[in-house]
């Protein structure tokens, strides 16, 4: 095991960490101002790369629009759910969202499978890489797959600007407001509502992102999101709830960890973060980038 | 109804008993059915990651099997019945299901099985009740070693026949040095371990232990990327279905054929190919039971199939079919459809029909034995025609396919 093929797994590490900080990140953004633990968040990934494959299918619409339309659908769809379902739960205590977040799941992942069966006829089907993107590319010290290299840096760039948006700008002022304290937001004459729609419209958004973008190395199937969004809950404990930036920064670092872990003892490569968050909720109860509710 | 089919049972036992006595082998026979119907059970995934390599097709053939038996034995026209019934790829609901179709459905026979640990579970219970069953779609070796059971037969292949077929032939054609991988459970173990003793005993080497990867499992870059750095002459996955999809489309992903890693596959399934296009396998070498374009006689069951079901068949449904019909034709020689009247009509018969050539079910451990064919699989440009996936290789003989038996530890 030499210090070159290391290296290479770290880089190999970013594509899947490019997953995790995009699905975490959306469940940060989410839980940061809702104060929701959106358990249907790895079915509306799924929900992305079957959107996208769908859209190839019925309407023939390759990689490119659908990378742009399929979280727009995901996104509305999410915003739908929030309004009629989620928001009457928000009195209720947590366990509550959490049952509905979960039942949807199953839900959405028995429908996709019924309707890929009965109109597909297939259990999983795959996802054509976009020409420009498909190859490999000789990085000198690695032969790596143009399309990984893409999903690293557009997730690196998603994630960059949504932190920017929510940390530096004027919008990102008003929605951290409507969530510190919805009541004075309101009374200087901001809708919280509408802005909370919105919020979690983009959670879900950037799940159906990060599922597009697994279509075309992933085969798109109905529980493709069901192994994933368990380590993303685990990264998201680890980055510290509802945490912009640690969210971002532990999505990448889990995936770096996964694969150099894979690399150096396969068995070990599932269960390695696991240990790191029973570790950090020992240690730092509040996750690494998180601050105790007292001090928000 | 139980008691009388209990009663029928006994009688029929102790009919066949006299049949097969030479005393009663001379005396006039006639057909003894419980409750005058032969029931075919099968045993199989209809909504899971095997569905679409047995499921509702396996049923099919099943169906076929008993349509064309009815048709060419007249005793027995309208006295076959086929069930299909979903066992999850469950072990305790492929237990619970066996025993719920042959305690209340009245099933005589199982047929089918996918997944090991599924099978074994189901032989389990048909072992207690006494009922025949025919796995065709699990591969376990199990069943016919430690697991051996009097009343289970294991048909079309099995993980010692694959590793022996594609382990020795890709050795001796030059892919002489392995990276392998496999899934962490019983399929992939075994399978790692037979595939590892066939490349060796062909005097190839592994480069480095193989790995275990987590299952189910998607991302496979982690080990396509040591598989980069190691430069072994072949890449040998165990994964099977959906897991082996993911691992041939990141294979070429990565680029290692044209790195000159050759690809060697443990298990493989008609399905897969069709569900990455062909080009995605173009070149790797597996072992197969039968395909159904192998030959005229095969093509022409392969067209009725298609034209009953719409698809073509795979190896496993294929399978089925020649399962259910050697079974139907085991119930007419025996003249009952008793368990164990039908396991000594079973034993020792030599047949061959579309699906198995030179097929003899061994007595000693229930392996059914027949010809099996080393296929490479042809570039898309190279089809001739729909479907058209393999190139043979070789025919390797029935009696040098399968795990001697010598080796066997089946006692039953």
């Amino acid at each position: 095991m030499n210090t070159q093929f290391l290296l290479i797994q770290v880089f190999n590490g970013l594509v899947n960490g490019a997953f995790y900080a995009l699905l975490s990140l959306g469940l940060a953004v989410i839980f940061g101002m809702l104060r929701i633990v959106n358990f249907m968040h790895g079915a509306l990934y799924m929900l992305g790369a079957f959107v996208a494959f769908a859209l190839g299918q019925i309407l023939g619409l390759g990689f490119w629009p659908s990378l742009v339309l399929a979280p727009l659908l995901v996104a509305l769809l999410g915003m739908a759910l929030e309004r009629t379902l989620l928001s009457r739960l928000y009195g209720l205590e947590p366990s509550y969202n959490l049952l509905l977040t979960f039942g949807l799941t199953l839900l959405t992942q028995d429908l996709v499978k019924q309707v890929m069966l009965s109109q597909y006829a297939v259990s999983s089907a795959p996802y054509t890489t976009p020409t420009v993107l498909t190859g490999v590319v000789n990085l000198g010290f690695v032969v790596f797959p143009k399309y990984r290299l893409f999903v690293i840096a557009l997730a690196l760039v998603v994630c960059l600007v949504t932190w920017f948006v929510i940390e530096k700008t004027r919008v990102g002022a008003i929605v951290r407001a409507s969530t510190e304290n919805p009541v004075v937001t309101r009374s200087l004459g901001i809708d919280v509502g509408k802005w909370v729609t919105g919020v979690f419209g983009v959670g879900v958004g950037l799940a159906g992102l990060a599922g597009v973008l697994a279509a075309p190395i992933y085969s798109v199937e109905p529980y493709m999101g069901a192994e994933l969004i368990i380590t993303t809950f685990a990264v998201v404990v680890i980055g510290g709830m509802g945490s912009i930036l640690g969210s971002i920064v532990t999505g990448f670092a889990v995936g770096v960890l996964a694969a150099v872990g894979a690399a150096v003892y396969p068995p070990m490569a599932n269960t390695l973060v696991f240990v790191l968050m029973a570790v950090v909720l020992l240690v730092r109860p509040t996750g690494l980038f998180g601050l105790p509710e007292g001090a928000r | 109804m139980k008691r009388s089919n209990i009663n029928t049972l006994i009688a029929t036992a102790a009919l066949s008993g006299l049949i097969l006595s030479p005393l009663g082998a001379a005396s006039a026979q006639s057909l003894k059915l419980s409750n005058d119907l032969i029931k075919i059970g099968v045993l199989t995934d209809l909504s899971g990651v095997y569905s679409e390599l047995s499921g509702q097709g396996s049923v099919k053939a099943a169906q076929m099997a008993a349509e064309d038996f009815m048709a060419k034995n007249k005793s027995f026209a309208g006295k076959v019945q086929v069930i299909g019934v979903d066992h999850q790829n469950k072990a305790d609901v492929a237990s619970n299901k066996a025993a719920e179709m042959i305690d209340r459905q009245n099933v005589d026979m199982l047929v089918d099985m996918p997944t090991s640990s599924a099978a074994l579970a189901a032989s389990e219970v048909a072992k207690t009740k006494k009922i025949p069953t025919f796995v065709v779609t699990g591969a376990t070796t199990a069943l016919t070693n430690e697991k051996c059971s009097k009343y289970t037969f294991h048909y079309a292949y099995d993980n010692y026949m694959l590793a022996n077929g594609t382990g020795s032939a890709v050795t001796k054609r030059g892919g002489t040095s392995w990276y392998i991988i496999y899934p962490n459970y019983a399929f992939g173990q075994d399978l790692n371990r037979q595939m590892t003793a066939a490349i060796q005993d062909n005097k190839g080497k592994l480069v480095t232990p193989s790995d275990a990867t987590p299952f189910p499992n998607t991302d496979f870059s982690t080990y396509l990327l040591k598989a980069q750095s190691l430069k072994p002459k072949i890449f040998g996955t165990m994964q099977a279905g959906n897991d082996l999809v993911n691992v041939v489309k990141q294979y070429n992903e990565f680029g290692l054929r044209q790195q000159g890693i050759g690809l060697g596959i443990g298990l493989l399934f008609e399905t897969d190919v069709a569900a990455l296009g062909q080009d995605a396998f173009a070149g790797a070498i597996a072992t197969v039971p039968w395909y159904w374009n192998l030959d005229q006689r095969s093509r022409d069951w392969a067209a009725r199939f298609e034209k009953a079901f719409g698809k073509k068949p795979t190896w496993a449904q294929a399978g089925v079919y020649s399962a259910s019909t050697t079974y139907l034709q085991s119930v007419a020689r025996a003249k009952s459809d008793n368990g164990d009247a039908v396991v000594k009509a079973l034993e020792g018969h030599r047949f061959s029909d579309f699906f198995a050539r030179s097929a003899y079910i061994r007595p000693q451990d229930h392996r059914m034995i027949l010809d099996v064919y080393t296929v490479q699989i042809k570039p898309k440009a190279q089809a001739k025609e729909n479907g058209d996936y393999f190139t043979k290789i070789a025919t390797i003989p029935a009696a040098k396919a399968f795990m001697p038996l010598a080796e066997s530890k089946c006692k039953f």
